[in-house]
């Protein structure tokens, strides 16, 4: 039907999967090099995984930026989902123009802004209320929950929306009240988007640079403030270590979860045939 | 949640909020609305009155908008001399000026090695198409700062690319790569190019196949059915696709700082050099709401019509 495609797209396809990811093998490869020089081979050899364990200073950061990236995928995914029920359930109500301007917006503004307007609050804030005293872990989190928040809305809102509501009103209509049917009835469906946006808001959050910069006080630098700053001396081949240590991380991550999905999705096609047959 | 009932706490609060008429839904969109109006709109008002106030050696360093002359007489000070300085001085104009072309350029780019790419992933065997959108999907969860980082290492005189061509013999002398341009491009490219490919997929997928083969059937060459059908079709995957790439590339940081030279101008860098070297919060902040300015309409169109892809189920 298209006769162009045999060749190009594919092409294309395969050209694009390969600057996608020749970066990222050449920072698993380089982590096993024994010269310093990154780019040039001299050898095998794991010191840099040694090295990098014995770096205190890149330990204590992963660990911080563990500890704000999972408070904030918590509290970004509970605002999330909130945001996003209302835009997808409640229909038109005063004030959502506005709620889905202010809940999407942040998925694309420069970091820059959101980083340089937070600061500006919290500075404000203190001298106002005297809260939050200095900047930490607390300033950090609820920026990177602001941010992060709007992500677990689009997730939420989109599987809602394409969710049919006859589940809830079928609950609603036997006498069941609008919380229990969001925690008998809505809750179990949208899990899944629920889960992916706690680990979409965890990646962001254990990933920000930007914003973290500017709303971090004295004693508190994250595992990117510290990579930022020793990249921006040159490449160095314990950064290639750790590197090759979080890309594996999420690959085995997104294996299980996707190796669960199918199993799930299996288990489903299943139930449905036996209720089919039990119903012929 | 009959044991949530059973606890005092909600239900005095339930009770107190069914009296003042507060239902749950108020609460429900009160919260993440109180959330964002606190974090993410009061803090564009205060970046707006931090830009047109003096910067002072204090902490911290501008000049309160509001001061009391006497009990009574309330001054209010409002400086726009940042902004005329923004206006009058060729560095900033050329950063807002090479930001918006870079960001467009780089758009234009991803779409075009975006378009082929959602094309291919939505017109292969289902059974391959969620394993080729994950590998889409995978690069954007692993670190956006290591991910640039590699390119350095790439892209240096002594880094791969060079030290191939050498050992080739295409070349003599190192090709100067690193801290161009050009590696900003490719760097905003490779970094942005799945949100580009992802909107372009959906609406790739969505299409009715059986438009293409009527065309076809009247004698419509395929190139010219891909333009006069398939681009026509997936406009809104376009539109948010390139809004997605083009809005944070005009404020992109990271990737300028470490792939681009010293003398790449662009307006994310210019905003994070006011503000951690100079320590000129009001410029920094004249910086931000100029930018926001900008951008106020891509962003307008990029709500628009994500607003249409998610009601359109509804």
């Amino acid at each position: 039907m298209i006769r162009h495609r045999p060749i190009f797209v594919p092409t294309m396809l395969i050209l694009g999967f390969l600057f996608l990811y020749i970066p990222i093998l050449s920072l698993i490869v380089f982590s096993f090099n024994e010269s310093r020089l990154v780019t040039v081979w001299g050898g095998f050899s794991t010191k840099w995984y040694a090295a990098l364990f014995q770096n205190e200073q890149v330990l204590g950061a992963a660990w911080l930026s563990f500890k704000i990236a999972a408070m904030n995928a918590t509290g970004a995914t509970i605002l999330g989902t909130l945001a996003g029920l209302a835009l997808a359930r409640f229909g038109r109500f005063r004030g959502r123009p506005l709620l889905t301007g202010i809940a999407t917006a942040p998925l694309v503004m420069p970091e820059v802004i959101t980083g340089l307007s937070l600061l500006l609050m919290f500075v404000a804030m203190e001298q106002a209320f005297g809260w939050p005293a200095g900047r930490g872990i607390t300033t950090i989190t609820i920026a990177h929950m602001t941010f992060s928040m709007a992500y677990v809305t689009v997730v939420v809102q989109s599987r809602l929306s394409t969710l049919d509501e006859s589940l809830e009103e079928a609950a609603m209509d036997l006498g069941a009240r609008p919380a229990k049917v969001f925690f008998l009835i809505t809750l179990p469906i949208i899990l899944p988007a629920i889960l992916a946006g706690w680990l979409l808001a965890f990646t962001l959050s254990w990933d920000d640079l930007v914003i973290t910069s500017f709303v971090t006080g004295p004693g508190s630098s994250t595992l990117p403030v510290v990579i930022f700053s020793k990249v921006r001396l040159g490449v160095s081949p314990d950064i290639n270590a750790l590197a090759t240590i979080l890309v594996l991380i999420v690959a085995v991550g997104i294996a299980i979860a996707g190796i669960y999905m199918q199993r799930q999705q299996k288990r489903r096609d299943r139930d449905v045939q036996q209720a089919l047959a039990a119903n012929l | 949640m009959a044991w949530i009932r059973a606890l005092g706490p909600y239900r005095w609060a339930s009770r107190g909020l069914r009296v003042r008429g507060y239902s749950g839904r108020t609460i429900v969109t009160g919260i993440p609305y109180l959330w964002l109006l606190l974090f993410f709109l009061v803090p564009f008002l205060i970046v707006l009155k931090i830009s047109v106030s003096e910067m002072v050696m204090a902490m911290p360093p501008y000049e309160p908008l509001i001061t009391w002359a006497s009990a009574q007489v309330m001054e209010l000070k409002v400086n726009l001399a940042n902004y005329a300085f923004l206006w009058e001085d060729a560095l900033y104009r050329n950063a807002y000026g090479n930001s918006i072309r870079t960001a467009a350029v780089s758009t234009l780019l991803c779409l075009l090695i975006g378009y082929p790419m959602a094309y291919g992933i939505a017109r292969s065997k289902p059974a391959w198409r969620n394993l080729l959108l994950l590998l889409v999907m995978l690069p954007f969860w692993t670190s956006f700062l290591l991910r640039v980082y590699a390119w350095i290492g790439i892209l240096k005189n002594n880094g791969v690319i060079n030290n191939f061509l050498l050992w080739l013999g295409v070349i003599e002398e190192p090709i100067v790569m690193l801290q161009t341009d050009f590696a900003v491009y490719l760097g905003i490219v490779y970094s942005y190019l799945p949100f580009m490919v992802l909107p372009l997929y959906t609406a790739i997928e969505k299409l009715d196949l059986s438009l293409l083969e009527a065309a076809a059937d009247l004698g419509c060459r395929p190139m010219k059915a891909f333009f006069r059908i398939t681009v026509p079709l997936t406009r809104s995957g376009i539109i948010a696709g390139c809004m997605l790439v083009f809005i944070p590339a005009v404020g992109e940081f990271v990737i300028p700082a470490l792939l681009g030279g010293p003398d790449t101008l662009m307006i994310g860098r210019v905003l994070w050099e006011e503000f951690f070297n100079n320590r000129d919060w009001p410029i920094a902040s004249a910086v931000a709401i100029a930018m926001l300015l900008l951008l106020v309409i891509p962003i307008m169109i990029l709500q628009r019509f994500q607003g249409q892809r998610l009601g359109a189920h509804r």
